[in-house]
């Protein structure tokens, strides 16, 4: 099983389309154009064996996350400027 | 968490309309539900190409063909979409094939009925796909993100589906006596099978309760056959043709078309493999699998060569 990553036009990310069946990368490849670019949706295809694919587990999402959740000071809305200052 | 709170977070992303994806923790039942769902749509895609296959070498023009040949195409496409998202729900291809290849799995109806002239390729665009499409733009927003995902890619591929039906239509509408005889004897042959699509009445339909709470049906069958006979009758009138109901009739109170009793004993006669074409196309199927089986084995003979060559160069 292969995952099917297409960057849809220059200058924009891969982005994940589907998954297909393959006997191996060049296999992938040709079934992703078949399959996914019919209609012009690429300019750049990646394929990458499922098995790779390394996910992060959706239970631990809530101690993952909370490191970055009180740091508001990240975002630029945090601080407060005088209206007067310009192009900032 | 225990399995009680493990429900409490999932019935909250539900209610919030937040996705549930694969790693996330779903009721048995959920899964089973979508495994169901999800496969039979799949099939009914691949097993949907061969009405319309039939008509491929006869089509009338070079045009035609290449129109039916890509929507032929687009349909195979689809039934890898939604294989893959049934996939990430822990089945395998193999046992999904096996499901439909056994019987065990069913299939939209609706492909059991057979194609005998050029105008059921219209007549299916614009009616079948055009019933598919209703019952699918809704699944777009399905709970379960693969299937959703699957389901916006499906959807934008499907319009040209209908739009091509209906130009077929128009054209014979717009023919000669034989031609426009040719549409309507195909809308009368695919109108009521086309409705029967949504699937039984919803008092019949014990799963919509749990499926509507799920969010992977978004509209029960009866209020998507509505807004399809709704619709689609409008457009007959566009070409037309005559819809085959003596007792459809505008109701002005309820703001819909009320329409004649669906005949459920030819539906359930049909799913239960007694329709004009269901050994036909089950053994189609089976005997392409197994004809196909020298390429699947060649391409992985072919990988590992190509992998060998690459190794020893190395
Ligand atoms: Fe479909
Ligand atoms: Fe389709
Ligand atoms: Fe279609």
């Amino acid at each position: 099983m292969w995952e099917v990553f297409i960057r849809s036009k220059a200058g924009l990310d891969h982005k994940h389309a589907g998954s297909l069946h393959a006997a191996d990368a060049q296999m992938a490849m040709e079934n992703a154009r078949d399959v996914y670019t019919r209609r012009m949706e690429g300019v750049s295809i990646w394929v990458v064996e499922s098995s790779h694919i390394h996910a992060s587990d959706p239970d631990q999402a809530s101690s993952m996350y909370d490191p970055a959740n009180d740091k508001i000071y990240r975002h630029p809305t945090f601080y407060n400027l005088p209206d007067e200052v310009k192009y900032m | 968490m225990t399995v009680h709170s493990f429900q409490e977070h999932f019935d909250s992303l539900i209610d919030r309309e937040i996705a549930i994806e694969p790693k996330d923790w779903m009721p048995d039942d959920y899964r089973k539900t979508l495994i169901r769902q999800i496969s039979q749509h799949a099939h009914s895609e691949i097993i949907g190409m061969l009405p319309e296959g039939n008509w491929i070498t006869r089509a009338p023009s070079l045009r035609r063909k290449a129109v039916l040949l890509a929507k032929v195409q687009d349909e195979a496409g689809h039934g890898l979409y939604l294989y893959s998202a049934a996939e990430t729900l822990g089945v395998s291809r193999d046992e999904l094939y096996n499901q439909l290849h056994t019987g065990k799995a069913k299939y939209s109806s609706i492909f059991n009925y057979p194609t005998l002239t050029w105008a059921d390729m219209g007549a299916i665009g614009w009616l079948v796909d055009g019933a598919a499409i209703m019952n699918q733009v809704p699944l777009c927003r399905a709970s379960y993100g693969p299937y959703a995902r699957a389901m916006v890619r499906v959807c934008k591929e499907e319009s040209f589906h209908q739009r091509q039906g209906f130009e077929i239509m128009l054209n014979l509408s717009n023919g000669t006596d034989v031609q426009k005889k040719m549409a309507q004897d195909a809308f009368n042959r695919w109108w009521w099978p086309s409705l029967m699509m949504f699937g039984p009445p919803d008092a019949e339909s014990p799963n919509t309760v749990n499926s509507v709470r799920w969010r992977i049906k978004r509209l029960t069958n009866d209020e998507l056959r509505q807004k399809f006979v709704d619709v689609t009758v409008e457009q007959a009138k566009i070409l037309g043709l005559s819809v085959p109901d003596k007792d459809l009739k505008w109701n002005e109170e309820r703001g819909h078309y009320d329409f004649g009793v669906i005949n459920w004993d030819e539906f359930w006669n049909v799913v239960m493999g007694n329709g004009p074409c269901n050994k036909q196309r089950l053994e189609t199927r089976k005997k392409a699998w197994e004809d196909g089986k020298w390429v699947r084995d060649a391409a992985m003979a072919h990988a590992a060569k190509r992998k060998e060559r690459k190794a020893k160069a190395a």
